[in-house]
């Protein structure tokens, strides 16, 4: 077991014919990930590595059974393929495309409330389930089979955080880089409910970040609903008090987004917060000791 | 990107929101014919710089003669205006807003932007404007009325939302008119232009029984510049950071800070990590860096010389996690970019992932002043040495 992908995910790319969207999907089928193809409008109907090139989404559900996109098209057509992904109803999409409007996703996301599809991102490193599939842009040879689920908002961080686990041999048994983007599809909440019921997952490592309030509200949900043990490095513990980017945002948030604000959240749930990003592993260990 | 209150406020204009009669000037030999033009005793000249806290700078200034205006706009055009939110330098006045006078019974505040938890545009009012909007929140919450607006609703605030917000606003019915077509083109610039935050403070009712904009304020969102050449074209580059103006062109994320370890990493959430760890082993951060994805010899030679221009700087920390990129390659990069921009600091590099032993090897190897280490901790602990 796992979450939201393993071995039997038919794996599609958007954006199938671009440099990305091929170099990425090269690496994804050498990681031996089922791939079965991708879509580029008007190139439907070709062949690319090997594979059938669709014109639409619809078209690569209807002819290879696929039920996970990875997205890696231009920010300016972003809103176009994740909306024909959620209208085809595949069900599980990563969007690594980085700089997509905001008004954009916040469609995106009111749309995806009368959905089904879950979306990971954007601006995300996508997800990986060790050995299995990989439907994103990390590197698949640091991840190692395993207990540990990972969940972050950075991308390289979630990098750290599976080297450490590895290292610790520990391994993952999901890891999903939610994006750093202020609308964004899952959210730690998301995902902690998913590891919560996954058998496979034994603890939880949650890196999170300065801004939002994303982990005061990961930390209520945890002391509630989560029974397997979590561990959390926050980084920006040193970040200056940034340079205000219009002062109304923050009159709305209930927090003020500061990374001890979150630490001190997390640990009055009995989140084990690792004291620096070198000691994510270390910390988890000590925590299952 | 933010932009001059002049050009918000013909934003405004064009969709029927009431602004004060104004003229732009850049020299001070326009300043009486503009009063002239305007008319009236009294007149406030305004420096146009992108900051908030103008008035507590002394940008803002009532004139009560044309010899006054003449006088604040010789002393204005031309200098550097220095505000609470500005750094010490503060910010070049080339161009000044002059406004007749008004005459204000009431000040309130009204702006719109995305609530990122409700995830709807929001819009904020109080009968609380022309403060610090923050601090209204803050002391008196109670003051403050959010309206969110869905994101797939219909194509605008319903006249019977802005009768309820008019309405506690105390708004006569003439002023409540007004506030709906003030309220309703706000919404149209939001969701036309792609907006992240637009606000009026103060909307001023005047003793006419108007309700006018006295100031404005528009922050749009740089992701959707490309499909609104119109709101580009406003950009003032005078109004950047020299540094962080480059570092965009570059797509690098810069932050120029106080300390003495310049900060190269790839990732933004790694490089706040890495200010954390220096941080937490006594140092004090020169930057705040991230490069991004593909590190080559050209854009790591590029953030180089963007951390030697920082005073303080007397090492730099390198922070690369080589996912797809392989680490042999960045350790080349590295190399090169020391040679094209002549760097003597002490560097310490460490690399992880693809190919980090081949990497750290060519470095270690090399007649450089670098230091390699793979391991995270030991290479904060090492630049912290170096810098002390």
């Amino acid at each position: 077991m796992s979450v939201l992908i393993d071995k039997n995910t038919r794996v599609i790319t958007q954006g199938f014919t671009g440099k990305q969207g091929t170099f990425h999907s090269q690496q994804s089928i050498a990681y031996g990930t089922q791939f079965v193809g991708g879509v580029t409008p008007n190139k439907g109907g070709q062949k690319h590595l090997d594979l059938p090139v669709f014109n639409t989404v619809a078209q690569a559900m209807n002819e290879t059974g696929t039920n996970a996109s990875m997205i890696y098209v231009p920010p300016q057509f972003a809103y176009g393929s994740i909306l024909e992904a959620i209208e085809a109803q595949m069900p599980v999409i990563a969007c690594i495309t980085e700089g997509i409007p905001v008004q954009d996703m916040l469609k995106i996301k009111a749309i995806l409330k009368t959905s089904d599809s879950m979306l990971i991102g954007p601006n995300c490193p996508g997800l990986i389930t060790p050995d299995e599939c990989k439907l994103g842009i990390m590197p698949g040879n640091i991840h190692q089979t395993g207990s540990v689920g990972v969940i972050s908002r950075s991308g390289t961080l979630t990098y750290e955080a599976v080297h450490q686990t590895t290292q610790a041999g520990l391994g993952q048994s999901t890891c999903i880089g939610i994006g750093g983007d202020p609308i964004q599809g899952m959210s730690f909440i998301d995902c902690l409910a998913l590891f919560e019921a996954d058998p496979k997952t034994k603890s939880i490592i949650m890196v999170g970040e300065i801004g939002g309030s994303a982990e005061e509200e990961a930390a209520e949900y945890i002391q509630s609903h989560v029974s397997k043990p979590v561990v959390s490095y926050i980084a920006g513990l040193s970040a200056p008090k940034g340079k205000r980017m219009g002062h109304a945002g923050a009159v709305i948030s209930a927090g003020t987004g500061k990374a001890i604000d979150k630490i001190n959240a997390l640990k009055k749930v009995g989140v084990a917060i690792a004291p620096t990003p070198a000691t994510m592993g270390k910390t988890l260990l000590e925590v299952l000791a | 990107m933010h932009i001059h209150e002049y050009q918000a406020k013909t934003l405004f204009s064009r969709r029927h929101i009431q602004i004060p009669k104004g003229i732009l000037i850049d020299s001070t030999a326009k300043a009486s014919d503009a009063c002239k033009v305007l008319g009236g005793d009294i007149w406030v000249v305004k420096a146009q710089v992108h900051a908030g806290g103008r008035g507590k700078g002394g940008g803002v200034v009532l004139c009560r003669s044309v010899e006054e205006v003449g006088r604040t706009c010789s002393q204005l055009l031309g200098s550097q205006l220095i505000t609470p939110q500005t750094d010490t330098k503060g910010l070049p006045v080339g161009q000044l807003l002059i406004e007749a006078g008004q005459n204000i019974e009431r000040e309130l505040y009204l702006g719109l932007l995305i609530d990122k938890q409700t995830q709807k545009i929001t819009v904020l009012t109080s009968t609380e404007g022309g403060m610090d909007i923050e601090k209204v929140a803050s002391e008196t919450p109670d003051k403050i009325i959010k309206f969110g607006i869905d994101p797939l609703g219909s194509l605008s605030v319903s006249v019977q939302d802005c009768i309820l917000m008019a309405q506690k606003l105390g708004l006569n019915t003439e002023l409540t008119k007004q506030f709906n077509s003030t309220l309703l083109g706000l919404y149209e610039i939001f969701t036309q232009k792609d907006v992240n935050l637009i606000e009026i403070n103060p909307l001023i009712v005047t003793q006419e029984n108007q309700l006018l904009a006295l100031d404005g304020k528009i922050d749009f969102d740089d992701n959707a510049l490309y499909r609104h050449e119109d709101i580009a074209k406003l950009r003032d580059i005078s109004q950047e950071d020299a540094k962080e103006r480059i570092a965009s062109e570059y797509q690098f994320n810069y932050i120029s800070l106080d300390g003495t370890i310049g900060c190269m990493v790839n990732g933004a959430g790694l490089a706040m990590a890495t200010m954390d760890l220096i941080e937490h082993f006594g140092g004090s951060p020169a930057n705040f860096l991230d490069v991004g994805g593909g590190t080559t010899a050209d854009r790591v030679a590029k953030a180089f010389e963007l951390i030697q221009t920082e005073a303080n700087v007397k090492g730099i920390f390198v922070n690369i996690f080589g996912g797809i990129v392989r680490c042999d390659l960045i350790a080349h990069g590295i190399l090169q970019a020391i040679q094209t921009v002549g760097l003597t600091l002490p560097i310490v590099v460490r690399l992880e992932g693809t190919n980090a032993p081949k990497g750290l090897n060519l470095l270690g190897k090399s007649e450089f002043n670098i230091h390699v280490e793979s391991d995270l901790t030991k290479a904060a602990i090492k630049i912290v040495e170096l810098t002390k």
